[in-house]
């Protein structure tokens, strides 16, 4: 069976040791964490870890299930499907010689994102948007030579019915 | 009203009514020491902290209540790891307290102290470190619930050494509120119709009860489910009294060390009822070739047993008695003769693979240990408490001791954890004071945690300790002899204690049996002695454990005597 990418978002108890059980389980078990981003929500108790992982149908299940019985996991949902919301927020510190600024910041129009920092050699560029956008955006600066990227994984929200 | 952090915790233990822990002191627990002599909670000092683990594990397991310890903090604290991780492994209700050191030492590498809630976070159901006196109550309350709750576990909680003498108002906890636990107890009652389609429908069916069948008292339930529907019943080694060893139905133990018949009905049969077990290696063999023609049931409270290891047609997940219980009512309009008949083929091949091949030895001029255990057996009635060790031992304890009741065979099943059986037994004791309680050891395991004779003779415990003296890590040298060329590699245990002197310098009584003839003299003599005894069997040294299935074949490809 094919792994496939899985976004795991989870509502925790907001305590000290949380995300080590959420981590130790992935690590103690051989499964791999692709991206983890983890903080507060409105509830000063609760935090919301979004976890990308890769995996087959029936570890995925396991994986859902062990993460499900941690006392202090609260809800989890899998939110890989259509229902969902995700975005992800990446820096990207691009190389800027002379004869590449133009081009660069044409894409970076196109790609509706901002610059944030501009030296003698370098632009930061900011972008947020699905993983597929981040990914298209990043093959497209390579060329021009990527210093340094900095990437939150993926955040996720299920859409409220209307 | 104000208490000390202390004060809180003893209250907190007497409202879980403990009537006993097993401990041992240290700098990090001097407070809470200081505080526990003032209450009539009874404590069992032990001489090392696994065996106060173990003692728990087999006090919980004899009592149905949750075991106990106590113990201080850095080394204290890291001697108990072997012992939770057998009580997670075999879903065992304990709370371990470890002490810490001071909330403002922590971090800072000071002495004796160990990051336990980091060590022990794989190994427990859950665990706790307590930054506020205020917490104290509340965390103890939490830890007893999620111990004994859903699928039962050890829950560890550290306190540090300032909040026992720390004060704070004292509210009493009465609930136990977590939004995030909530074990499913009721089965779905759409999926055990269908179940109980498929055992009218059936003609070669099984059932295979684990663990979970002895956790949640759900043995009668099932017999009388068995009994009902004329299905045959084995168990892994954990389910061992779940069903009556002496009921027609028994089939024997499952497994790599399984009966014949048990194994041969497992692959062939056309229906597996798995009940309270989670389908472990040493039980499945090759999961490919495992009930492979089979429609297979699940009911387990833990949803994660569930398609961990092997897929299955009808998963439930709840609580076996519960489920048990509704199943007999679902299959009460079914007629019990027309049941029969329809398995009558199936029953009659179970019978002949009885036949062609029983569990058998050759009782010759060397004491066999099956003999041993059989003789046992008889002496006590098949009424004895049994805890073991781990190898050979606990293989044959398994065979030839045949357990009609819950809660009388004890053994450290997932963890396969030796130096378990001494310390298991003494708290077995002290949960059944009027029961005859028996460790079936092998001489290397019972060296692990013979320290625990000094606890036995201490508290007066009449534990019997059954020496299955080979001489050898047998279990590990049959591997050798079977898989590993003959080459025994540091199996031969050359120089070992004189048991019986050993015995002895304990204040204990030792006895010895040299040939056949002396076995049932020594057990009757050793079982009607007062205080513990060690009784120490030389067996034949390379005696194996058959039948055998290699590891990761089907258990159909048994090795046979
Ligand atoms: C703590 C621990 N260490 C090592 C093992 C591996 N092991 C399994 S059985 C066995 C041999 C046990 O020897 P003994 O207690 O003499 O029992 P026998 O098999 O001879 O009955 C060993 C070393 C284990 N199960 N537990």
């Amino acid at each position: 069976m094919n792994a496939e990418k899985h976004i795991l978002t989870m509502l925790v108890d907001n305590q000290p040791g949380v995300l080590s059980r959420v981590v130790g389980l992935f690590s103690g078990r051989g499964y791999n964490i692709e991206s983890l981003c983890v903080a507060p929500t409105i509830d000063p108790l609760v935090s919301r870890i979004t976890l990308v992982t890769n995996a087959n149908l029936p570890a995925i299940e396991q994986i859902e299930k062990q993460l499900r019985k941690l006392i202090n996991v609260i809800k989890l949902r899998d939110l890989s499907g259509k229902e969902a919301v995700r975005r992800e927020m990446a820096l990207i510190c691009v190389k800027a010689k002379p004869e590449n600024r133009a081009e660069i910041l044409r894409i970076v129009d196109i790609f509706r994102c901002k610059v944030v920092d501009i030296g003698l050699e370098h632009y930061i560029i900011e972008v947020s948007g699905d993983m597929d956008k981040l990914d298209a955006l990043i093959n497209l600066l390579k060329p021009m030579g990527i210093k340094k990227i900095a990437r939150t994984g993926a955040v996720a929200l299920f859409r409220e019915p209307n | 009203m104000e208490m000390t952090g202390g004060q809180i915790l003893m209250q907190a233990l007497v409202d879980e009514a403990v009537d006993v822990i097993f401990g041992f002191p240290g700098g990090a627990v001097i407070e809470v020491y200081d505080e526990l002599v003032k209450t009539d909670i009874e404590h069992i000092l032990v001489r090392h902290e696994q065996g106060a683990v173990h003692a728990a594990d087999g006090y919980a397991r004899a009592s149905g209540k949750v075991g106990v310890c106590l113990v201080t903090s850095g080394p204290g604290a890291t001697n108990t790891v072997t012992g939770i991780a057998s009580a997670h492994s075999d879903s065992i209700p304990l709370v371990v307290i470890t002490g810490q050191v001071p909330t403002q030492l922590i971090g800072n590498d000071a002495f004796q102290e160990v990051d336990i809630v980091g060590i022990t976070r794989p190994c427990t159901k859950h665990n706790y470190l307590i930054n506020d006196v205020a917490d104290i109550g509340k965390v103890i309350r939490e830890a007893f619930y999620l111990a004994r709750t859903g699928r039962p576990g050890p829950v560890l909680v550290d306190i540090p050494k300032n909040l026992v003498s720390a004060k704070t108002k004292y509210k009493p906890v009465t609930q136990v509120h977590m939004k995030s636990y909530n074990p499913t107890y009721s089965p779905n009652m759409k999926q055990l119709k269908k179940v109980a389609k498929l055992v009218k429908e059936a003609r070669k069916p099984v059932i295979f009860a684990g663990g979970g069948i002895i956790l949640s008292g759900a043995s009668e339930v099932l017999t009388a489910f068995a009994r009902k529907t004329h299905i045959p019943v084995t168990a892994s080694l954990m389910g061992l009294g779940g069903f009556p060893g002496s009921d027609p139905l028994w089939l024997g133990m499952i497994g790599m060390h399984g009966t014949y018949r048990a194994n041969m009905s497992a692959s062939f049969c056309d229906l597996m009822i798995g009940i309270g077990v989670r389908f472990d290696d040493r039980v499945t063999g090759k999961t490919d070739a495992f009930a492979e023609q089979a429609e297979i049931v699940h009911i387990d409270i833990d949803p994660t047993s569930i398609r961990k290891n092997i897929a299955v047609n009808i998963p439930i997940v709840g609580d076996c008695k519960q489920s048990l219980a509704s199943l007999n009512e679902l299959v009460a309009d079914q007629d019990s003769d027309t049941l029969l008949n329809r398995k009558k083929e199936w029953l009659d091949q179970i019978d002949e693979w009885k036949k062609t091949n029983p569990l058998a030895y050759d009782q010759k001029d060397i004491i066999k240990p099956q003999f041993v255990v059989e003789k046992l057996f008889e002496l006590t009635k098949g009424e004895a408490i049994v805890t073991t060790e781990v190898g050979q031992n606990q293989m044959w304890a398994a065979q030839y001791y045949h357990f009609d009741r819950p809660n009388n065979f004890i053994t450290s099943g997932g963890l396969g954890c030796m130096g378990f059986g001494l310390p298991a037994a003494i708290g077995a004791q002290i949960a059944k004071p009027d029961r005859t309680v028996v460790d079936i050891a092998g001489d290397g395991s019972i060296q692990m945690n013979i320290q625990e004779m000094a606890t036995a003779v201490q508290y007066k415990l009449p534990v019997k300790i059954v020496i299955l003296n080979n001489g050898f890590l047998g279990m590990v040298r049959q591997w050798q002899e079977l898989f590993y060329g003959k080459r025994y590699a540091a199996t031969c245990m050359d120089c070992a204690p004189d048991f019986v002197k050993l015995a002895e310098a304990y204040g204990a009584v030792g006895l010895r049996a040299k040939k056949p003839t002396e076995v049932e003299q020594v057990l009757s003599e050793g079982l009607a002695t007062p205080g513990p005894v060690i009784m120490d069997f030389a067996v034949e040294p390379e005696e194996g454990v058959y039948p055998m299935v290699p590891a990761g074949a089907p258990i159909t490809e048994m090795l046979l005597v």
